[in-house]
């Protein structure tokens, strides 16, 4: 398998804080690569860097073969990376077919167009309906964002990141403040694009973790300590004592 | 689409408004007010550039605090070549319009690059340079202001010196305009705007140059804001960079605001309102004490500030939730 985003020696650090020390870190096209730490370690930081919402103060990253370590958010984004976030991040005031519709957008040329109504648009409505059927929030489709549960939010930030057609996925904490009901929902759905989207997947929850993850690294207090296989990463002792132990309290 | 579901408290004040404003020139002359022509004029010009500014403000979230400017610069582009006599219409709103679109482009390109309070301070710091810059500009009259002695000429048959003929075309410009943006917010281009102020951070995510799609529909803005201010130069026969001063922009944003900013026709009621209040105010306080009328500024600030504060969407917003009742 070929490299789709390459990582190196990458650094950040806010005033005093470094939360991002000297990471290095390949994701296979394909794989589902998951990264786990505890609280504070760097997880979101190192995403939005990979995004472009934060630049790193040193260090490359390549993606599929062309280096982004500068280059802005959005053009990211066309490149073809998706990113949710750890704080459901969509727009309140439309429905979620609209939140879609306009990701889905996003992908289809440039929007200067300025007369025919958008919510008309059978092929854009289409499209979005696709992504919401995926996701399992057809029957929402017409409901306003900010009307949906805490969990519909989540599978909404997915939907919104396939629906740009992505090569891969940034997922940052999809599961976080779910139950374990909507937690395994939510594998499940992640599990339909495992092999097809290439995705990093920041998680805390290890059920989910080890339920998709081909490989494991482990952060920890900006470090990268081990990157491996979801069964040698269960049995490496200092991912253990760093973080797998804690867990275990 | 059901009829009777067309048939609610906003369409029904909003067709009234409109039928009352089209008739404005039919009935100022039956009932002999040709006073309130007047008024009425200087409303449907008001909204034409109210409207335009919502569409920043309200769809896409950037308080300019410089609009104003459009509308003197979009005025002085009918006083100058007049003042030069050239007298032609053809001329006049191509370049109000050209002039303010450029305008907008230079100002927006640099002010929409900083978000919240710096915007609305570097907006309102462009449209205070027109305004000294016109203030200087002896030539054209600097702060005594330039008699404007023709309207612009438009086709045989089409003289703007009529007052009921110039005001219709004004309500054709404010319809076509109230459509046009009516068009445009729920374009593709609308969605987008709507997104970048909703979600800016998102829209990054998404893969969307928000910067690009702001300064579009600043530009938008403001060419459209010019227009109105052609208009305006046509209206009164003198113009001084008084309207363009940052109090005239600060009216405008209370306009928007006070009809509703997140609805196409909200700045029209807005814009009745405040003339409307402005105009009576002082006469109902004269019933009541003789003289009490120069005072009228404080009434007038008291209600729009309890409107903006109490009555959330405006004008627009309180008559969404009748109908939602
Ligand atoms: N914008 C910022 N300014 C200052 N410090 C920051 C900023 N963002 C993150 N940090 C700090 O950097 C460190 C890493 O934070 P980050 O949010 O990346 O952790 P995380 O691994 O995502 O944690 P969590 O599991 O709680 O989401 C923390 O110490 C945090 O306080
Ligand atoms: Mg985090």
């Amino acid at each position: 398998m070929s490299v789709l985003l390459e990582i190196q020696d990458l650094q950040k650090s806010f005033g005093g804080v470094k939360a991002t020390k000297h990471v290095s870190l390949d994701v296979l096209e394909g794989e589902v690569h998951a990264i786990i730490g505890p609280n504070g370690a760097g997880k979101t930081t190192l995403i939005s860097q990979l995004c472009g919402e934060q630049m790193p103060d040193a260090g490359l990253i390549r993606f599929a073969g062309k280096t982004i370590t500068r280059a802005p958010f959005p053009a990211r984004a066309r490149l073809g990376m998706a990113r949710s976030f750890q704080i459901t991040s969509v727009f309140q005031d439309m429905t979620l077919l609209e939140n879609v519709a306009l990701s889905v957008q996003a992908h289809d040329g440039h929007s200067f167009r300025f007369w025919k109504r958008a919510d008309s648009e059978t092929a854009l409505n289409e499209k979005a309906m696709t992504f919401l059927t995926e996701v399992g929030l057809a029957d929402k489709a017409h409901v306003l964002s900010r009307e949906v549960s805490h969990g519909e939010h989540r599978q909404l930030e997915i939907a919104m990141a396939l629906a740009t057609e992505p090569k891969m996925l940034l997922l940052d904490e999809p599961m976080a403040g779910m139950g374990s009901e909507e937690s395994a929902r939510m594998v499940d759905i992640l599990k339909k694009f495992k092999g097809e989207k290439t995705m990093l997947l920041v998680e805390h929850d290890m059920d989910a973790v080890f339920a998709l993850a081909d490989r494991i690294s482990v952060l920890v207090y900006g470090e990268v300590i081990a990157t491996d296989k979801p069964e040698a990463i269960r049995d490496n002792e200092a991912v253990k004592r760093a973080y797998l132990g804690e867990e275990a309290d | 689409m059901n009829l009777s579901a067309l048939i609610t408290p906003k369409n029904l004040v909003t067709a009234a408004v409109l039928i009352v404003l089209g008739l404005m020139p039919v009935l100022t002359t039956v009932f002999d007010q040709p006073f309130y022509l007047d008024i009425a004029t200087r409303i449907v010009i008001l909204a034409v550039a109210a409207a335009s500014l919502n569409l920043i403000l309200g769809f896409g979230g950037m308080i300019s605090f410089g609009h104003a400017a459009f509308v003197g610069i979009g005025a002085y582009a009918v006083g100058i070549p007049i003042y030069y006599e050239y007298y032609s219409g053809f001329l006049h709103f191509p370049l109000a319009i050209a002039v303010s679109a450029l305008f907008a482009l230079v100002t927006g390109a640099i002010s929409l690059r900083t978000k919240g309070v710096h915007f609305i301070m570097i907006t309102m710091a462009f449209s205070q340079m027109i305004f000294f810059l016109f203030l200087s500009l002896e030539e054209y009259g600097g702060d005594d202001g330039l008699l404007i002695w023709s309207d612009s000429e438009l086709f045989d048959g089409l003289a703007l010196d009529d007052p009921s003929t110039f005001y219709y075309v004004c309500f054709v410009s404010l319809v076509g305009v109230l459509l046009l943006l009516h068009r445009i917010v729920n374009s593709r281009f609308g969605r987008v705007i709507r997104g970048a102020k909703s979600n800016e951070k998102r829209m990054s995510a998404l893969g969307y140059p928000t910067y690009r799609y702001r300064l579009v529909a600043y530009v938008i803005s403001g060419a459209l804001c010019g227009y109105a201010g052609a208009l305006m130069g046509n209206f009164t026969n003198f113009i001084s960079p008084d309207m363009m001063g940052w109090g005239r922009s600060g009216e405008l944003i209370f306009m928007v605001v006070l009809g509703g900013s997140g609805s196409i026709i909200g700045p029209v009621y807005g814009v009745l309102s405040f003339l409307l209040l402005e105009e009576f105010i002082p006469d109902v306080m004269d019933l009541f004490a003789d003289g009490a009328g120069v005072y009228w500024h404080l009434p007038f600030g008291i209600i729009l500030l309890l409107v903006v504060l109490f009555v959330r969407g405006g004008i627009s917003g309180f008559l969404n939730r009748l109908t939602k009742r």
